[in-house]
């Protein structure tokens, strides 16, 4: 067995680190909203997981426009890392964007475009492992897995356009679409760890996605082996 | 079967357009033949509808605003068994292998199965919708809002005949589709149940035109892409 790179045994030190500071940021150094009071601290890790599940779903169409051109099982195992790790982020948007709403909205959940639409991407990648679990042939399974994720990428915006028919109440936190929307306007403060919680989960995005893609290596000479041994 | 014997040409493969009526013409056969496809989606839906008749207790002041969703889900849910069967019947008796060996372009076989598809959804729907009108008590018949289904019904078929042709190919096979198709087709879904029940609560024309450009935008991006993508889908 190959031991972990040390870059990675680096990154995932960094990784903790970052954590520890964003979550420091959120919860004592940005100061208390003044109309939503401490449950808008929720927000910091809510748009930094929201960032890096949207970043992972778009490296993911990319690479499998890549695997498709290049039929290079390096790309595959990049788009299934990419996806599994942005399923459990965007899992974790919903769930904090629920927590937030309960006493913002006072309901744990509307059928806003935004929540909606991430709702719906949610479910088209969840199709995608399924789609995967079926397939037995690795090369067959890395095709439909490319195609599908390239169809997901180009739904998930057409989704948002389209529910974007509908009034929305979420707030807007870079350029307000129109007038009559929340817009959340931020101190110093709230800059520093709202840009911090960007940047914390990015780094532990990369550090998650490789540890995925290396999984994959390991299980692809696993079953090689296996195969041997049978044999 | 023809009679009329033609000289065939060997060298040359026949042309996008002509290998692709060939294969219209091969399903439309097959399918008025046997009625197997078309009777089971309209029995389906007429169920689905009588199923949303006691769900939504469906009276005069309800009819009104449920009517375009009741429509939708039923072409949306009898369009997934029809895309089914159509696909498992090439998968199941060979004819992929065979329509794979001919010698036409991949993207023929993908225009073929697609047409033959909307052409087998539009006939259920152009049954469901007199029968709805006459169970309901409501005009379905307008030449807009046939519109509206006719784009709707593109765009579903358009990246349904996609999936299917890969779900039939999983493990899972049928129970697949349902799952890979309405997240994506989401948008086409809710663009036409809003433009329909835009017009049915009697709106004017110019009120529909967001939802009817999404629709075409959505019908010209899935029918590039998807043709696109077939190649990949089908290839061994």
């Amino acid at each position: 067995m190959q031991p972990k790179p040390t870059a990675l045994k680096i990154l995932d030190v960094v990784s903790i680190i970052v954590l520890a500071i964003s979550t420091y940021l959120a919860l004592f150094f940005a100061p208390t909203e003044l109309v939503m009071g401490q449950v808008q601290r929720v927000f910091y890790f809510h748009i930094g997981t929201a960032w890096v599940g949207l970043l992972g779903f778009v490296l993911a169409a990319v690479s499998g426009v890549i695997y498709l051109v290049t039929k290079d099982m390096k790309w595959d195992r990049f788009e299934v890392a990419a996806v599994e790790v942005s399923t459990m982020f965007f899992f974790l948007t919903i769930v904090l964007g629920s927590i937030w709403a309960r006493p913002a909205w006072n309901t744990w959940w509307t059928w806003d475009p935004r929540l909606t639409t991430a709702a719906v991407t949610e479910l088209i990648y969840i199709a995608y492992f399924m789609l995967r679990q079926g397939i037995d042939d690795p090369e067959k399974r890395a095709r439909f897995g490319a195609v599908y994720t390239l169809l997901g990428g180009i739904s998930a915006p057409i989704t948002f356009m389209v529910i974007r028919l509908f009034r929305s109440i979420h707030p807007v936190v870079v350029g307000a679409a129109n007038a009559n929307q929340d817009k959340l306007s931020m101190t110093g403060d709230m800059k520093i760890a709202f840009f911090f919680a960007l940047f914390a989960f990015t780094i532990i995005f990369i550090d998650l996605i490789w540890h995925r893609v290396r999984l994959s290596g390991l299980e692809e000479k696993v079953e090689q082996l296996k195969l041997k041994v049978s044999m | 079967m023809v009679t009329n014997k033609q000289p065939v040409t060997r060298n040359a493969s026949p042309s996008l357009l002509k290998a692709t009526f060939a294969i219209v013409r091969k399903d439309l056969a097959a399918e008025l033949r046997s009625f197997e496809l078309i009777s089971a989606m309209l029995v389906f839906s007429l169920l689905v509808i009588i199923i949303f008749n006691f769900a939504l207790e469906l009276d005069v002041k309800v009819r009104q605003s449920v009517t375009a969703g009741v429509l939708w889900t039923t072409f949306a849910f009898a369009g997934t068994l029809g895309l089914n069967r159509s696909m498992s019947t090439e998968k199941d008796r060979g004819c992929m292998d065979g329509l794979l060996l001919a010698p036409v372009d991949r993207s023929a076989i993908y225009f073929g199965k697609a047409i033959s598809n909307l052409a087998f959804m539009l006939i259920v729907e152009a049954i469901v919708l007199p029968v709805y009108s006459i169970l309901y008590n409501v005009n379905l018949f307008r030449l807009d809002l046939i519109g509206v289904i006719l784009l709707g019904s593109i765009g579903y078929t358009a990246v349904g005949t996609l999936l299917s042709a890969m779900s039939v190919q999983t493990r899972t096979r049928e129970v697949l589709l349902p799952i890979l198709l309405f997240p994506v087709a989401i948008p086409v879904l809710l663009a036409s149940v809003k433009a329909s029940g835009s017009l049915l609560a009697g709106a004017e024309f110019s009120e529909i035109l967001t939802p009817l450009n999404i629709l075409i935008v959505y019908d010209i991006v899935f029918i590039s892409v998807a043709f696109m993508l077939f190649d990949h889908v089908v290839e061994e």
